[in-house]
């Protein structure tokens, strides 16, 4: 494996007396689809959130495209522009349209003049498939439409990192597919991305590496048809059975 | 005699006629007597004017300084945070008369030489202020966490998300509640007719001490209504309008 774009070394998480991570070790190759499984509370959101420092670890190193995210001399805003994040609960502001949305980061962060901001976030629409929705607010988008505009938003900054944070959750079935063929579409392009989600299927088909996560620590990782198939421990076993059953 | 002939008895009927017209007489002679209201209109015209500065102060001063105390408590300081509610609650509790009266009385001792209008200016400001702090930062907190993270998760800093993301969404659910207390608080200006300011209500019971006539009194009150029915209406078309784009 080449130099990994992002590298998570004992990272460690405690809320209060709450021990979340206990020593989570993950490297992640550019163009590398990493999926992340595991128990409700297994600490695969917490990892997730660490990776971009919405979350503080409580000690370890991240670090990604050679930027130390937890050095103080670090401009977190500043490296943030390469993670993309995407959210459970879509996250989308309200009070913007979709192209509003998008264009926010560009013009605060990347200091893009709103034409210029405004022509890459109509492209980034329309990577998502919602050029003809660029004008409308979140609350006249389906959840599905909404998912896509924050996807939108993300990698309108050109990021090195996607990170997904149960993407698909919130979503009704029938909505699921149009996020995941967008993931899809972002996979075949080559974007490094770390996704939590219960998406099998998706897994199966698209991850290049499975890890399976419960209590703060990564059980165990393999190639999704090993771990589907032939998981090694008897954790992974009997989660992989519980969610096969559905 | 029978009800019914007590009912048929005109002299019955005229002797309530003849006392209700007599009194309305009176009455008008005694609240609405023209003569003194043209005489003490002029006065009145000069409260009037000496009010709506004076409210107008008090809505900008009261509503910045509660807006500047809400965004400093989103910092999250604690010993700031303990000073700015110590602060909000005790203005919240003091009624704006005794502020008044207080600061009047109180600061030449401190050395200063305050005037009427400074007085009730900075009182009435500083229980606005209180107010405006408390529903500002009740919009701040009602705003989900998850917009904060969206936006700092693309790069933004807290003063770009506060600004961009988390403020307009607060203020739009400030107005109603805001509105009415701005109301409130302003008809206060009253209040500084007991420190000898000659605003409205001040000038009015000066007038009527000179002309032995409490018609000046109405006068005042067509004032206030003259002043504040149209900030009542314009708060009620304002809370619809900001209702509808929920």
């Amino acid at each position: 494996m080449s130099s990994p774009i992002l590298e998570a070394r004992g990272v460690h998480k405690h809320f209060g007396a709450l021990h979340v991570l206990k020593g989570i070790d993950l490297a992640v190759a550019e163009r590398e689809l990493v999926f992340v499984i595991g128990p409700s509370g297994s600490g695969k959101s917490t990892l997730l959130r660490c990776l971009n420092r919405l979350e503080e670890p409580s000690s370890g190193a991240i670090i990604i495209d050679g930027i130390d995210l937890l050095d103080r001399r670090t401009d977190i805003n500043h490296a943030r522009r390469r993670i993309g994040m995407v959210f459970q609960s879509f996250n989308l502001y309200p009070h913007m349209t979709a192209l509003g949305n998008v264009t926010l980061a560009l013009r605060k962060v990347a200091g893009k003049r709103r034409a210029e901001a405004d022509a890459i976030g109509g492209a980034a629409l329309a990577r998502v498939g919602l050029a003809d929705r660029a004008d409308h607010y979140p609350s006249q988008l389906s959840g599905g439409q909404q998912q896509r505009v924050a996807i939108a938003r993300a990698i309108a900054l050109e990021p090195r990192v996607m990170l997904f944070d149960e993407p698909t959750s919130a979503l009704d079935p029938e909505l699921v597919g149009g996020v995941l063929a967008v993931m899809r579409e972002l996979r075949d392009s080559g974007m490094t991305m770390v996704v939590v989600s219960h998406e099998m299927g998706f897994a199966r088909a698209a991850a290049d590496r499975v890890l399976f996560m419960d209590d703060g620590l990564v059980v165990e990782a393999g190639t999704p048809a090993q771990i589907f198939t032939a998981p090694r421990e008897e954790r992974t076993r009997a989660f992989i059975g519980q969610i096969q059953r559905h | 005699m029978t009800f019914w002939d007590r009912f048929a008895d005109t002299t019955f009927w005229d002797r309530f006629a003849n006392t209700t017209s007599t009194s309305w007489d009176r009455f008008a002679d005694t609240f609405l007597n023209t003569a003194v209201m043209a005489k003490y209109l002029p006065d009145i015209i000069d409260g009037f004017c000496l009010t709506v500065w004076l409210a107008a102060l008090v809505v900008v001063t009261g509503i910045a300084a509660g807006l500047l105390l809400a965004v400093v408590r989103s910092l999250g300081v604690r010993p700031l945070n303990w000073l700015i509610i110590f602060i909000v609650d005790l203005f919240r509790a003091l009624p704006p008369l005794v502020v008044i009266v207080l600061l009047y009385f109180g600061l030449p001792s401190a050395g200063f030489l305050p005037n009427a209008f400074a007085t009730t200016w900075a009182s009435l400001s500083l229980v606005l202020m209180a107010f405006a702090e408390e529903i500002f930062w009740a919009g701040i907190t009602a705003v989900p966490r998850g917009q904060w993270e969206a936006s700092r998760s693309t790069g933004l800093t807290f003063w770009q998300t506060l600004n961009s993301v988390v403020l307009p969404q607060a203020i739009r659910l400030t107005i109603p509640p805001l509105t009415n207390r701005t109301i409130a608080i302003t008809k206060g200006t009253a209040l500084g007719s007991v420190i000898g300011l000659s605003e409205i209500l001040s000038q009015a019971s000066s007038a009527m001490s000179l002309s032995f006539n409490p018609s000046p009194l109405m006068l005042g009150a067509a004032a206030y209504l003259i002043l504040f029915l149209p900030v009542v209406v314009l708060g009620r078309w304002i809370e619809t309008r900001f209702a509808w784009h929920r």
